[in-house]
């Protein structure tokens, strides 16, 4: 894998950076004796002193150095992270396989945050104060990154989120793996402005603050460089079952394309409920920012077969990286897991946090915070990711279509990497 | 906002209208049912009515999963099956439940709430470790997919149809099986005096136990319906519970007809706001009706007239 290689380039510069003078000596020892490195300890020569890396008292030892993992295994949004906790563990074993991070094993704390946001924030605190861990990976919801942001800026600890969100936010402490706002939407409308020729958009979405924010700058698009025409902007509560009302509005208004971003357990019923109503999404272009591969497990294949879906990466992405991917998830997870934009995104954050850690020559958290713009993962099953100035990551935007085996088909992507820009001028 | 649409189109969305509020009627009857016979007959706040219903629907699942593997041929058929499997777990369920847990509570009807809410915690907890945190899809046969095509602009969803059918059924089955069944008699006077009915020789404990079975297997069949309309996942049965409360305290506890009549004006309410206003508005103002006319009728709409 090409990030082997950079780990390797990365912990000899960080052997430059080391203080002690004992060290030096052992390490020019070794060079002198090279049948030293015979020896059962000879990885040490690549393992820099805990003392040099870890100035600030995190959980690493001269073998290994401790993460945490905070998602919800239980609640309401277990449905969701579960996917997430099960890439970020893959991601770690995997890292663990290849030697681990500046020669140490990851161990990981897993927490259960319980879909409950002062949890979050409880088991955050937690896992920086009590287990000193080096990086969190964890949160899921926009709900749940809000309680834990003032945590990780208090005790300066590194989290790497994984979800799409709705931008607006940018901190020190977190890297964002997932895609935001403008990433996800624009490149999506403008493919499906000049593929369909659409001119009227009807904008359906759960009623809080990821959905409102994305249509808003969803409707600034269609409306100043689009020059289209929204013809109808709703929000249902979270949970809600029922939308044969909206339903009907939409066959009132004969839009050009549905744009949804309904989310849980209302996504099965929107789309069981749009199929039973007789629009037929082979002929109605439908697009939305929410369906997944995950969330299609619960849909059916059948109810959503031929809608488009604007994501990051789909798991039937046709690339080296994803081949190997696809395959090793299966294998850890079962067969029948399938592993949808998010899951991604989370095993993202493990080998970001490591080629981090291995640029920097340190697990600090202000030296990793400052050495990230710039990181770049070759070995992403989405094909390649570099961490932006902003701390988030370029990533090409890709359409998908659904097809009746719960699988997207590849149908567009963005020829280049697009600029991660979570607070975009014009669209606020 | 009329006005940019022809006689016609406007026509046939009042048609569609109408129905998708029936089928919002259908829907709020069949989950408030078991509810209200749990609730209004027996007194005990059945918090866990919600989790009833989804293991209706894993049951469903379960059985989708059994045809399509063994028994390929007799798929199109297999809903009929799953609904009574559906009743019959949910209802075996809820007796042991009776026979466990609620027996011990009749006196503190007010616990009830707690116990049951703990048990749908565990409930929940129970179907993530056995069927997997993520939402499950249950298959459908073919027929029951699509809609009517009545006119061009006019098409009827025919899982609402079914959901609309079953609730008529179901109501006529509970109904006279409440008022015409000498069963039905005992339920009706250990509520009215358990004391007195226990003396007149009707074994109190195990009509308790049916009627809580009885309520429990109706939340079954409703969750076994909704796999056709809504998600099914260990917690979504929560998407219910609200709104099925709602109807049952707001339509007079202990009353049958005023399940009935509160469905249906709560339902009519919500479906045509929603269509004149954001969904989330139409919620609101819904609940604020509601509010308002508990206010002035704590009972609810139709209450039995007993002497305190």
């Amino acid at each position: 894998m090409s990030s082997n290689k950079s780990g390797v380039l990365m912990s000899d510069e960080a052997n430059k950076g080391l203080l002690s003078p004992l060290r030096r000596k052992l390490l020019m020892g070794m060079a002198a004796v090279p049948a030293i490195s015979m020896l059962p300890r000879a990885s040490f020569a690549q393992t820099p002193a805990t003392s040099a890396v870890n100035t600030t008292g995190l959980a690493v030892t001269d073998t290994e150095v401790t993460v945490g993992i905070l998602h919800s295994a239980t609640g309401t949004m277990a449905i969701s992270e579960t996917g997430s906790i099960e890439a970020e563990k893959l991601a770690i074993e995997q890292i663990n396989a290849a030697g681990g991070v500046l020669g140490r094993k990851i161990k990981f704390i897993q927490e259960d945050g319980a879909s409950d946001w002062p949890t979050f924030a409880e088991k955050a605190k937690k896992l920086l104060v009590n287990d000193k861990v080096a990086a969190i990976m964890g949160c899921w919801t926009s709900a749940s990154r809000k309680a834990v942001l003032p945590v990780v800026e208090q005790y300066n600890g590194m989290l790497y989120y994984p979800t799409f969100y709705e931008g607006l936010e940018q901190s020190k402490n977190v890297i964002y793996t997932g895609q935001e706002a403008t990433q996800q939407i624009l490149a999506g409308l403008d493919w499906i402005a000049k593929e369909k020729g659409a001119k009227s958009f009807f904008f359906i979405g759960s009623d809080y603050i990821w959905p409102r924010t994305s249509n808003k700058i969803a409707r600034k698009h269609v409306e100043n460089v689009l020059k289209g025409k929204v013809v109808g902007e709703e929000y249902y509560p979270l949970g809600n079952t029922q939308f044969n009302s909206v339903i009907n509005k939409i066959k009132l208004t004969k839009p050009d394309v549905i744009f949804t971003d309904v989310v849980g357990g209302s996504n099965v019923a929107f789309y069981k409920q749009l199929k039973a109503a007789g629009i037929d999404l082979s002929k109605q272009a439908l697009l939305t920012i929410s369906v997944t591969e995950d969330e299609i497990d619960g849909i059916g294949g059948e109810n959503i077969a031929g809608a488009y879906a604007c994501m990051k990466y789909f798991q039937s992405l046709d690339n080296p990286n994803n081949k190997a991917f696809v395959p090793a998830f299966k294998k850890m997870w079962g067969e029948k897991t399938v592993i949808g934009d998010v899951t991604q995104a989370a095993y993202l954050g493990p080998w970001l946090w490591k080629l981090t850690v291995e640029k920097a020559g340190s697990f600090d958290v202000d030296k990793i915070a400052a050495a990230s713009p710039g990181v770049e993962f070759k070995g992403a099953p989405e094909g390649y990711v570099r961490i932006h100035e902003n701390h988030h990551l370029w990533s090409k935007t890709r359409v998908g279509r659904a097809k009746l085996d719960g699988q997207f088909e590849l149908i567009y992507e963005t020829a280049d990497l697009v600029e991660p820009d979570p607070f975009p001028k014009g669209y606020q | 906002m009329f006005g940019d649409y022809s006689l016609g189109d406007l026509g046939s969305i009042f048609v569609m209208q109408g129905f998708a509020g029936l089928i919002l009627f259908s829907v709020y009857v069949l989950m408030a049912l078991g509810l209200a016979i749990i609730f209004g007959q027996m007194g005990v706040i059945n918090m866990a009515h919600g989790e009833f219903m989804i293991l209706g629907a894993y049951v469903t699942w379960m059985t989708s999963n059994f045809f399509q593997t063994y028994l390929p041929s007799l798929f199109s058929g297999y809903f009929f099956l799953a609904m009574i499997l559906a009743f019959v777990a949910s209802g075996a369920l809820g007796m042991l439940v009776e026979w466990v847990l609620i027996r011990h509570l009749y006196k503190r009807p007010l616990d009830t709430l707690l116990a049951t809410w703990g048990l749908s915690l565990m409930l929940q907890q129970a179907y993530r470790s056995v069927f997997g945190a993520r939402e499950v899809g249950v298959e459908l046969p073919q027929w029951m997919l699509g809609s009517l095509h009545v006119s061009d602009s006019i098409e009827v969803p025919i899982n609402g149809v079914f959901v609309m059918c079953l609730t008529v059924l179901i109501t006529v089955c509970v109904a006279y099986v409440m008022y015409k069944s000498r069963w039905g008699r005992q339920v009706r006077a250990v509520v009215q005096n358990r004391i007195m009915a226990g003396a007149v020789g009707i074994n109190t404990e195990k009509v308790d136990r049916y009627t809580f079975g009885l309520g429990c297997g109706i939340a079954g069949v409703a969750g076994s319906a909704f796999t056709m309309i809504g998600s099914t996942g260990p917690t979504s049965g929560q998407l219910y519970i609200v709104d099925t409360f709602l109807v049952v305290v707001f339509g007079g506890a202990a009353s049958l007809l005023g399940t009935i009549a509160s469905a249906f004006s709560i339902s009519q309410t919500q479906s045509t706001l929603e269509f004149f206003m954001s969904g989330s508005m139409a919620k609101v103002l819904t609940l604020l009706a509601v509010v308002g006319i508990l206010m002035l009728r704590p009972q609810g709409l139709f209450a039995l007239k007993v002497r305190k």
